[in-house]
């Protein structure tokens, strides 16, 4: 038997699950309160997904305002925080839209499904805003790279992200693969799409116009991943707690790619008002959301609704995430039209609804009302928390102990440590896992891994295109949240100027454990706060983002990990700077200063040690070396450049004269202790290679702006007779410390994935 | 009703590198003695009515041309329920 | 006047964009053909791109052949008209029998996207006549089904009639028989190719260059009069 609004108004006392789908007894007394009665099972199913903490933000509003609050004012920002995607003007009547977003979870229990449909749903977030989608890029994060599960999960990752991106024709152009105990059980999958369109086609989700109509397109609906986002992403796994049965969603990219283009169809075609995609809470969310944003109210027929599963009770309609679905809201006079755009690529599209004025969210079931609530309460107007927190005891104890305490090698061990370096997994090269991903499709990569930035030309007449870079450090943020947050954000911001981009705007997946435990609570605030203030500091905004908690295995939750990604402009994509040097004589640079850091380095974590402080950071030295470099970039001063971060200054020139395939010799300055200079991870620093016609011009330069300007090398393809190679062979030269030849730095750096994966 | 199950296989001399693979897993997994594996696949199709001759014929030759590649595949085909009642 | 190449649009394609820059790239005109349509515009050759048509369901390029698109193209490559197939297009090719062998999952069962190096053995054909025989080339390649296997006759055949147009040097990427990156019909005006020439077409995003010749070749190949 259906239950019905009349016949939960007449029965008030009957018990209802909501603890087994995830809400708190404060929050389903909210729900009676909203309602005057209590909630039909429909009502129920709702509010618990689209209250969980997936998708209501519920832990996290009350820090993530500060994004708003502290937003530096920017001209560019066209759509901010609060839709799909932020979108931003890059000049020329062009709009980039982008957005990064987790499915962490999902991918522990099925890593291929989990990756897959992560890709597919951050696609589809891009493809709502009105933008063809135009590539995509995946921050990763597994437990140690040795680990038994570890082979488990990130094979069926990569295959995932592959498989479905590939399908969709979308270049992989970038990414992390990073390894960690911490996430040996929380592996992290976030996936970050962008996509461009012309001001004009920007779309927002809404549905206005009383009388249009609700549309629902693409796939059917059937029981995946139903009470997925409530049960899975608001409870972490735990062998004690209440059996979950895994209910992860299943992919199918064709289909997502027709809907992609029966959607650009429509939306050029002036067939839209309003459009929402289904992700996390399906029907729910996009019913809701659609008619919070609108003119308030919405009434739905969902036994309208194209049902793979003919069982399914509404509820479980409400509440599936079945993929690939997308909602339109549609003049009644254009309906005719929009349905054979859908026939022309044979997706399936059926009207649901229609949009009203009652400033309700009405539901009928063959007949009989099965939900009516004010769509507000349920899509925006969730609880919110202000979760205690606090600085962790341990955290003064961590932090004073430094790196300093580790033994350092000796001259004579350099090379060892280089070797040691470059083979170990998170410095690794990646090419078992990149080479598995499409990066030509479309014809528009000018860049991708493992150069600094992942770059796509988006007109293909003026050159113009964009840059993105994702980073994060959780080793940093561990130590300290607020600074881990900045250093994050000022890495991927280098990452995007040393390719010669200008940057714009920020997005953010801020993956952290249970939001229950103070301690966690505390990073979290610290780390959003952290990256509030940089934003500002920098002048770029924060456009939208995901959260992910509940990333932890009984009491132990994963590294805090802001994932930063920052989106820039380049106004020529011809004039971008790559990662390898050019011929021989060209003079190669080291911008900023070295200091000895060393607590948090990759140098440190392979002697097991994590403790002291996070380099230090000049937010004001980041932006004008940023400048620096885009100008550089711009007037043809340099032909190379490549930031320095993950095992310091020598891994950074090793990463170009491998993609170089030519060596250099180099040299180290005086007074600067060389293990320092080789290993240390100090921010603000970016290795540039210059003709020697300009190096004048650009000392100049950085000494007007105040940037320490070293000049480190001279690239050299005739060193390897000179220093007892084979005649013809290239090698690098480290000043009177050792002489290596790429052939051997390259064997040490590309076998480590392979002989763990292949 | 009729219900027909097309089985279809790559051919002996094609290599299989699933079937392969399955192969190691399963040792792997703690099955011991597992000489070869070759993966295939299966279609089951529903029919109303009863399958006569011509239909019979026509779902053979599209059983060699779509269901399986005659390059590379060979097919099986078994009738296994066919009668007018149903089920 | 320019010769008129047809890219055809299955439900799936996905270089058919690319392809279409090439031909325009090369000095041709790219028509863009829909598979539902099975009127081909009067084009002079065609171009079967790259992709997962129809999810590469049931085996790749199976249902793509079906299209009534292909009945017409089918007819046309009998008559001699230029058609090239690459990748999913040199799937689909196989499986209309308008080229011999088949095109199976990689040995190795990854996807893999690399510039691969290749040598053009074959420059009788309407799509390779503008390069020299021998010449050595490095194009994308990428594919997760792209192991060409026939019997030992017919790779005997194909050798033997010189119709291996395009072998892979240095590394076989996919397992594919005699390392055949790409082969063609007796006739010559039936080219079908693993690898992409479509991505090698600008040094912007591209490894090389060398993807242009097979669409000037085609372009040359009309001006000749070849493929009426």
């Amino acid at each position: 038997m259906i239950d019905t609004v009349d016949q939960a108004a007449r029965t008030p006392e009957v018990e209802q699950p909501y603890l087994e789908l995830g809400l708190k007894t404060e929050e389903y007394e909210r729900i009676r309160e909203i309602l005057g009665r209590r909630p039909t099972s429909s009502e129920l199913a709702m509010y618990s997904v689209m209250w969980s903490e997936h998708c209501s933000y519920k832990s996290s509003k009350v820090h993530l305002r500060q994004f708003g609050e502290k937003a530096p004012p920017s001209d560019a920002l066209l759509v901010g925080i609060g839709e799909n995607a932020g979108v931003v003007d890059i000049g020329d009547g062009w709009a980039v839209t982008f957005k990064v977003e987790s499915h962490n979870h999902p991918s522990y229990v099925e890593p291929y499904q989990g990756a897959a449909t992560g890709v597919g749903g951050i696609v589809r977030d891009i493809l709502s805003m009105g933008a063809r989608p135009l590539a995509v890029m995946d921050p990763l994060r597994f437990g140690p790279a040795d680990a038994a599960d570890t082979k488990r999960v990130l094979p069926g990752v990569i295959a995932g992200v592959g498989g479905y991106g590939n399908c969709l024709g979308l270049p992989n152009i970038g990414g992390e693969v990073v390894f960690d105990e911490s996430y040996a059980g929380n592996p992290l999958v976030n996936a970050l799409c962008v996509g461009a369109m012309r001001h004009e086609d920007i779309h927002l989700a809404s549905a206005k116009g009383v009388g249009n109509l609700v549309v629902l397109y693409g796939a059917r609906t059937g029981g995946d991943g139903i009470g997925g986002v409530s049960v899975l992403a608001s409870e972490t796994f735990d062998d004690e707690g209440p059996a979950k049965r895994p209910s992860v969603q299943v992919g199918d990219p064709f289909m997502e790619k027709l809907l992609i283009e029966a959607t650009l169809e429509v939306l050029h075609a002036g067939l839209v008002e309003g459009i929402q995609d289904l992700g996390g809470a399906g029907i729910s969310c996009a019913t809701s959301e659609l008619a919070s944003n609108g003119d308030g109210g919405m009434h739905v027929w969902l036994d309208r609704v194209l049902l793979r599963d003919p069982t399914l009770s509404p509820e479980e309609i409400l509440m599936s995430e079945s993929q690939e679905r997308m909602c339109a809201i549609v003049r009644p006079d254009k309906i005719d039209d929009f349905l054979s755009h859908c026939r022309k690529w044979d997706v399936e599209a059926v009207v649901i609804g229609e949009v009203n004025d009652s400033g309700r969210l009405t539901i009928d079931w063959h007949g009989e009302r099965i939900a009516d609530a004010p769509p507000r309460t349920v899509a925006h107007e969730g609880p919110v928390y202000e979760r205690p927190f606090h600085r962790p005891p341990w955290q003064d104890a961590l932090q004073a102990n430094e790196a300093t305490t580790i033994d350092r090698p000796g001259p004579k061990e350099f090379l060892n440590t280089l070797l040691e370096l470059l083979a170990s997994a998170n410095l690794a090269d990646k090419s078992w896992v990149t080479d598995q991903y499409d990066r030509y499709v479309r014809g528009n990569t000018v860049l991708s891994q493992p150069e600094d930035s992942g770059m796509i030309r988006v007109d293909e007449e003026t050159g113009r295109g964009v840059a993105i870079a994702t980073d994060c450090n959780g080793r940093f943020a561990k130590l300290d949240p607020y600074a881990g947050a900045q250093l994050a954000l000022a890495e991927s911001y280098r990452n995007v100027c040393v390719t010669g981009a200008v940057p714009l705007a920020v997005t953010n997946c801020l993956n952290f454990g249970s939001p229950e435990d103070p301690e966690v609570m505390w990073q979290f605030a610290e780390a959003v706060r952290g990256l509030a203030d940089a934003c500002a500091a920098l002048g770029i905004p924060v456009t939208g983002g995901n959260v992910s908690f509940y990333n932890q295995t009984g009491d132990t939750a994963i590294l805090p990990t802001p994932v930063v990604g920052v989106l820039g402009v380049i106004d020529d994509v011809d004039r971008r700077t790559p990662m390898s040097w050019g011929p021989d004589g060209e003079l190669i640079y080291l911008l900023g200063d070295t200091r000895d850091e060393f607590s948090g380095s990759e140098w440190a974590h392979i002697r097991g040690h994590l403790g002291g402080h996070p380099p230090s950071l000049d937010l004001e030295r980041e932006k004008v070396l940023g400048e620096i470099l885009v100008a550089a970039s711009r007037d043809g001063m340099i032909t190379a450049a490549h930031d320095v971060s993950d095992g310091g200054f020598a891994i950074a020139v090793v990463e170009m004269a491998l993609r170089s395939r030519v060596g250099a010799r180099l040299w180290l300055p005086d007074d600067v202790d060389p293990f320092v200079q080789l290993f240390a991870e100090s921010a603000g620093r970016a290795v540039v290679v210059i003709p020697r016609s300009e190096e004048l011009r650009f000392t100049e330069m950085c000494a007007a702006r105040g940037v320490p300007a070293f000049r480190v090398g001279v690239v050299d393809s005739g060193l390897g007779a000179d220093t007892g190679h084979a005649d013809g062979s290239q090698v690098l030269q480290f000043g009177e410390f050792f002489t290596v030849s790429l052939d051997r730095l390259r064997d040490a750096n590309s076998a480590t994935l392979p002989a763990l994966f292949s | 009703m009729a219900r027909v199950i097309v089985d279809v296989m790559l051919k002996a001399e094609i290599l299989d590198p699933q079937g392969r693979a399955v192969q190691g897993a399963l040792g792997r997994l703690g099955l011991s003695g597992v000489t070869d594996v070759r993966q295939g696949k299966q279609f089951i199709i529903e029919l109303e009515g009863d399958l006569d001759d011509a239909r019979r014929a026509t779902l053979e030759e599209l059983a060699g041309e779509l269901l399986s590649n005659p390059v590379i595949e060979n097919y099986t085909m078994t009738v296994v329920v066919d009668d007018e009642a149903g089920a | 006047m320019s010769a008129r190449i047809g890219v055809v649009t299955f439900p799936g394609s996905l270089d058919e964009a690319d392809a279409a820059r090439a031909v325009t790239i090369a000095g041709g005109e790219a028509v863009s053909l829909w598979h539902g349509d099975d009127d081909v515009k009067n084009v002079d050759a065609v171009l079967l791109p790259g992709g997962f048509s129809y999810g590469d369901y049931l085996r790749c390029g199976a249902i793509a052949r079906f299209a009534p698109v292909m009945d017409t193209i089918i007819d046309a490559a009998h008559r001699g008209m230029p058609v090239f197939g690459i990748c999913n297009g040199f799937q689909i090719l196989c499986e209309t029998h308008l080229l011999p062998g088949a095109l199976t999952r990689n040995d190795h069962l990854h996807f893999v996207c690399r510039d691969q190096k290749l040598r053009i053995e074959n420059t009788a054909s309407a799509w390779t006549r503008d390069f020299t025989p021998g010449q050595e080339i490095v194009i994308p390649l990428k594919n997760g089904e792209g192991g060409y296997v026939a019997d030992e006759d017919t790779l005997d055949r194909l050798e033997g009639d010189g119709r291996v147009i395009a072998r892979y040097l240095d590394v076989n990427p996919n397992g594919s028989r005699r390392d055949i990156a790409g082969i063609t019909n007796e006739r010559g005006n039936v080219v079908g190719l693993m690898p992409h020439p479509e991505h090698a077409v600008e040094s912007l995003t591209g490894p090389s260059t060398d993807g242009l010749i097979f669409f000037a070749s085609a372009l040359s190949s009309l001006m000749a009069g070849a493929g009426q």
